[in-house]
């Protein structure tokens, strides 16, 4: 695939801080790209730089082979659908969705058609009449999507979509989003903080802290196969065993832990030597609870005691007291319908994994 | 709970009742009174008016205060020349305020009480101080005349003082705050997401201010612009001050038809007229309003 959107060596200072910090990315046309960070980790300046909306301090931004860096916001094929939504409150759903073509000076039956066909495809053609203030959320959130999309832009530029939305809504309006961006083959570049959203709508997932990308890839792979502990931690929950390396192939190693009180084995590529000390990460879920210890060969034991649990309806979560006073989240799936609890505060346990499941993550 | 229900009642119709009983005493009133005033002749007595009803009971009322305000130029020049001054002053305080306020409006927290505090703090120093302090500034001999001089850019003073162009700086300065009041709380109210998403959607920046900015500050440029009109209108000090005798503004006229001629009932008279003035834009802005409302939903 031919990278659409070209990002080279861009930053973006604020006096002496680096909101932005030399950061390079390739996006393929009609990717539904995701840019995943915490507050303030720059991923909203680097979406004002692609709206032009900030100048940036280096660096280039391409559009399909065309510099942009530094045009004006008016003139760019971008355009965005802003976390306030920024529906005009002063005009009707029509006008709002019609004005991006307004401003192009299209001539008025060709607006009127594209109107009606924007209309429709956010469902909003009995809304056509409504000011902004007659409009639930979500209504308001499909008319700013409609009149971002209605300029036919190259790529769509949405700053955290459905995060002003409540719970069944989002999951509603994540597939919605799907399906526009599918239909539309339109590149959209999205910018959250909420890490489940991230992960179902993008093919995507840019991680970024500081002001740069800590890594960049499917969301399997970021979650399965985070490259170090700041993505490891920041999507999703893990657990982490500070460990010694004792001895290392290219396909996995083993690594002493006192805060697991055994040696782990981990499968995989690492980046470690012998005498390094990693942390061992494995996801809660996949980890094991049994009350007696698991015979099947190869596969990580740790005993320990219930510290602490917590019921979810579809899984529980469960801390886990080792010896060594370590406490491991476990999260298991409630497959069966019962009433009375597998286990009880202080329960003695077993902990169990693959090593293949083991992430090896290095300082 | 029927109780207090009621009780609630009581105190919000009191509540309620309290500010308009204040308007009926203190405004509908004096009104009633200047009215009946104005439909009186003027003698040499105390009160210096013909009463309302005569000795035998007759209604004894007659239009002939307005009529002569009708018919004597003066009058329609004065109201005319008062209209286009507190127009211009209004004009100019708009151009003024409109930046100061965005400007406001668009500074960090901080900055933002502090320059705020900056625009009401002339209302610390008495009015008519600060009208006096223009005097001292236009003088033929004052700071303005004597820098301009000094730099040479002129060679004897201008006559600043005592004319139309002083009424209008005088106005022009002492209205502004009320312009930039409502203004700021207008503009900062905007989201400015809405200015960026029409800059996004192809909107220069000079569109998208027409487009957006404006008529969402419009509440507060109507409100703004009749805080400085109405009282431009009437207003009495500065026009004395800082105007020459032939600048004759409508403020002035009615002073002196009080208590120069004591002709009260002329000068009620006029003032009726004023009023009427003042009273008809604003009842048209006011319908003007509701119908674009109306047209919103």
């Amino acid at each position: 695939m031919k990278d659409f959107i070209r990002i080279r060596g861009l930053s973006k200072h604020f006096g002496d801080f680096a909101a932005v910090d030399r950061v390079d990315l390739d996006i393929a046309a009609g990717e539904l790209f995701a840019i995943l960070g915490g507050s303030g980790c720059g991923k909203t300046t680097l979406l004002r730089m692609l709206a032009g909306f900030e100048v940036p301090t280096a660096g280039t931004i391409e559009i399909d082979g065309v510099d942009i860096t530094h045009r004006p916001p008016y003139d760019r094929p971008v355009n965005m659908m802003f976390q306030s939504y920024a529906v005009f409150p002063h005009m009707n759903v029509e006008k709002n969705i019609a004005y991006g073509l307004r401003k192009d000076k299209v001539a008025g039956n060709e607006i009127n058609r594209r109107v009606d066909e924007m209309l429709k495809l956010v469902q909003l053609s009995d809304f056509r009449n409504r000011k902004p203030e007659q409009l639930s959320g979500g209504q308001r959130q499909r008319v700013a999507l409609a009149r971002a999309l209605i300029k036919q832009p190259k790529v769509l530029l949405l700053d955290e979509p459905l995060a002003a939305l409540d719970k069944k809504l989002r999951e509603r309006t994540q597939f919605e989003l799907m399906n526009i961006q599918d239909e539309l083959g339109i590149t959209f570049v999205v910018v959250t903080h909420d890490q489940e959203e991230a992960m179902t709508l993008s093919s995507r997932i840019a991680v970024m802290n500081r002001g740069r990308f800590r890594q960049v890839g499917t969301p399997k792979e970021v979650y399965e196969f985070p490259k170090d502990r700041f993505v490891a931690e920041f999507i999703g929950t893990i657990n982490t065993f500070r460990s010694e390396v004792k001895a290392a192939s290219d396909d996995g190693l083993e690594a002493f832990s006192e805060e697991a009180g055994i040696t782990l084995i981990a499968h995989g590529e690492h980046a470690a030597k012998v005498g390094d000390t990693v942390d061992i990460a494995v996801r809660p879920e996949k980890i094991f609870l049994d009350k007696e210890k698991p015979t099947d060969s190869g596969v990580i034991c740790i005993p320990g005691v219930v510290d602490d649990f917590g019921y979810l309806g579809n899984r529980s979560l469960y801390r886990v007291r080792l010896e060594s006073g370590k406490i491991v989240q476990v999260s298991s799936q409630n497959r069966r319908r019962s009433v009375t609890r597998f286990l009880e505060w202080e329960d003695e346990v077993w902990l169990s994994w693959q090593p293949a499941s083991a992430v090896v993550l290095v300082d | 709970m029927a109780a207090t229900a009621s009780n609630d009642q009581v105190w919000r119709r009191v509540a309620v009742a309290v500010p308009y009983l204040w308007l009926l005493v203190f405004f509908l009133a004096p009104f009633a009174i200047i009215l009946k005033i104005s439909l009186a002749d003027p003698v040499i007595a105390q009160p210096p008016f013909t009463p309302t009803f005569d000795e035998s009971g007759d209604l004894s009322v007659s239009a002939d205060n307005f009529r002569f305000l009708l018919t004597d130029k003066l009058y329609a020049i004065t109201y005319a020349r008062s209209v286009i001054m507190a127009g211009a002053a209004t004009l100019l305080c708009l151009a003024l305020g409109f930046p100061m306020a965005y400007g406001i409006a668009r500074a960090n927290a901080a900055t933002r009480n502090l320059l705020l505090l900056l625009i009401v703090l002339p209302f610390w120093i008495s009015f008519l101080l600060r009208v006096y302090a223009w005097m001292g500034l236009m003088n033929n001999y004052g700071v303005i005349n004597n820098v301009l001089m000094w730099l040479g850019v002129i060679d004897h003073p201008l006559q600043l003082m005592y004319t139309d162009f002083a009424i209008f700086v005088g106005l022009a300065y002492s209205y502004l705050p009320f312009m930039i009041l409502p203004l700021y709380a207008s503009l900062e109210r905007m989201d400015m997401d809405l200015v960026e998403a029409a800059q996004d959607l192809g909107a220069s920046r000079t569109r998208a201010f027409w487009d957006i900015t404006w008529p969402l500050a419009k509440p507060g440029v109507i409100a703004g612009c009749l805080l400085v009109f109405i009282p431009a209108m009437g207003e009495y000090v500065i026009p004395y001050l800082l105007g020459g005798p032939e600048s004759l503004l409508i403020g002035r006229v009615l002073f002196d038809e009080f208590f120069v001629n004591r002709d009260w009932p002329l000068a009620s008279a006029v003032a009726i007229v004023l009023l009427l003035l003042l009273v008809v834009p604003i009842v048209l802005l006011q319908r003007y309003q509701a119908r674009s409302q109306e047209e919103a939903t």
